[in-house]
């Protein structure tokens, strides 16, 4: 479970979140929604490590977070997708799958230089793995393409999701990109969620339209101006004025 | 037989320049491949060749030993000067490690060890053909290695968006660092085979000019591979010689080459994609 407590940041004198505290459950699909700049995705860098907190506690199955660089977040086994999608463009496919297995391969590098059995067998694993994982999300047949040539957001999208899998993730964050292409991905993006949920993973989504959050989370949090308003099953919470 | 004899007795040292050429658009190749600009491995290279020419000359080390120290001694400079400067990114870095190498350069000029602005002389002549040829293939086999693995991806993904790949769990940090001590190795070793074949070294060969030559190198023959920064050692090194004839007006066709190869093929003249791309063409023809 990923519970944060009493959670405070500011940039200098400006106060982006005050007291933030809600728990995301394991399994299932939580939100996190909230108007333009009420700190949502403050709230991701710092869960990610992108940012250190000012005050107040994350945990994660009883280890703290504040303070931890990314990359040791992330193996911990958080992992996210971004607003404006990034994707390791000039990898293929699968690299960029395999990017996210990066810790669980483990050789040394005498073993890489030889080019030992166990070398070989992790990668071989790992390659086996990168295509089980683009397969849940239906990129298979395009493994060995550039990702660069997934013009669409939506293939994009899933392959952030597969790279995210790729770390042996127990929680999924996810953004939902907003502006041109909005209405397109939605039911997309909804599928896709439910997928990553249904295979055992815990997602935390953060997310502005509310019936998109209405539609697939089990539970959500709003956020407003820095502060928790409201922390609910979806239908009540819809009914409270913000 | 005889005239491979006259054939080698006349462009040998063009010949050892290009391995040892080869070396330093590699070693820059490296910390490019992991996103990072840095201009100081013509420093890297100097502090390979001086501590490599001063340990024959003083301290009579064999020649195996005096290499291993050539690859040492700048990798721990490297180490300790590229914790603090390696959070800089882009130009900033490229300042910084071009700065770096101006105080290299500088503390060279004016030590009375290294002999000062006259340099060192009478470095024994130890490096052998297949001593280039034998490292370089180490090298190149290693790297090659490095690139078919989890480290080659981690490289490539730190070099096209480092947050996200904090993000993937890797330690961004930490591989901008070895990225520049083996970079800084592979230019020290290359400095102690070339101060070991040329006899006499001075701290004019390892400043800005030759930095850039070193980046010039790697980029005309493409960073998108191994072959690239090779095929541009050797194409850089040869250049010159193959324009003798032109006079005083080498350096200006050199120059134009240059310019209408960045022009032309901006991701430089070994792209595999673009090669491969060609062939295809020319075969459905």
């Amino acid at each position: 479970m990923l519970s944060i407590h009493n959670l405070g940041k500011h940039f200098g004198g400006l106060s982006v979140l005050e007291d933030v505290s809600f728990e995301v459950p394991v399994g299932g699909i939580f939100g996190l929604i909230g108007p333009n700049g009420a700190g949502k995705t403050t709230v991701f860098n710092l869960v990610t490590g992108l940012l250190k907190p000012s005050s107040g506690k994350i945990s994660f199955e009883g280890r703290d977070l504040a303070g931890l660089p990314p990359h040791l977040v992330t193996r911990l086994g958080i992992a996210r997708t971004f607003q404006n999608i990034r994707i390791f463009k000039e990898m293929t496919l699968l690299e960029n799958v395999m990017v996210g297995m990066h810790h669980h391969l483990r050789y040394g590098p005498a073993e890489l230089f030889l080019n030992s059995r166990a070398c070989r067998d992790a990668e071989t694993r790992a390659r086996q793995r990168a295509h089980e994982l683009l397969s849940w999300v239906r990129l298979d047949h395009r493994a060995e393409m550039l990702a660069d040539n997934l013009s669409l957001r939506r293939p994009a999208r899933k392959l952030e999701f597969a790279r995210g899998a790729g770390n042996r993730t127990q929680v999924a964050a996810a953004r939902r990109a907003g502006g041109r292409h909005e209405s397109l991905g939605k039911t997309v993006l909804m599928e896709e969620i439910r997928n990553i949920c249904q295979r055992g993973f815990s997602v935390f989504l953060i997310e502005h339209d509310m019936r998109f959050v209405m539609g697939v989370c089990e539970r959500i949090a709003v956020l407003n101006f820095g502060r928790i308003i409201a922390e609910e099953a979806p239908t009540r919470s819809a009914t409270i004025p913000t | 037989m005889e005239w491979l004899d006259n054939f080698w007795s006349t462009y040998n040292t063009l010949v050892y320049s290009i391995g040892v050429h080869a070396l330093l658009a590699l070693s820059i190749w490296l910390t490019l491949a992991c996103g990072l600009l840095s201009m100081a491995n013509a420093a890297f290279m100097g502090i390979g060749a001086y501590v490599s020419a001063l340990l024959s000359l003083n301290a009579g080390w064999p020649f195996a030993a005096v290499l291993v120290a050539a690859g040492v001694a700048p990798a721990l400079v490297a180490l300790i000067i590229g914790i603090p400067t390696l959070r800089l990114s882009g130009v900033y870095l490229a300042m910084a490690t071009l700065a770096f190498g101006e105080v290299v350069r500088i503390t060279v000029l004016n030590l009375e060890i290294t002999g000062g602005p006259e340099g060192l002389n009478g470095i024994p002549q130890s490096t052998q053909g297949w001593h280039i040829v034998a490292i370089l293939a180490f090298v190149v086999y290693g790297l090659t290695r490095m690139q078919r693995s989890r480290v080659g991806r981690a490289f490539e993904s730190i070099r096209e968006d480092d947050v996200a790949a904090s993000l993937m769990g890797i330690d961004v940090a930490r591989y901008k660092l070895f990225a520049f001590v083996l970079g800084a190795a592979m230019a020290g070793v290359a400095g102690g085979l070339n101060a070991h074949f040329t006899f006499f070294i001075s701290p004019r060969e390892y400043g800005f000019e030759n930095a850039v030559d070193i980046l010039t190198m790697a980029v005309l023959g493409g960073t998108g591979s191994l072959v690239g920064p090779m095929l541009g050692a050797a194409i850089l090194t040869l250049l010159p010689e193959l324009l003798r004839f032109l006079n005083e007006f080498r350096g200006i066709f050199n120059g134009i080459v240059l310019v209408l190869v960045v022009l032309f093929l901006p991701k430089g003249i070994w792209e595999p994609r673009r090669i491969k791309a060609l062939f295809a063409r020319g075969g459905g023809k």
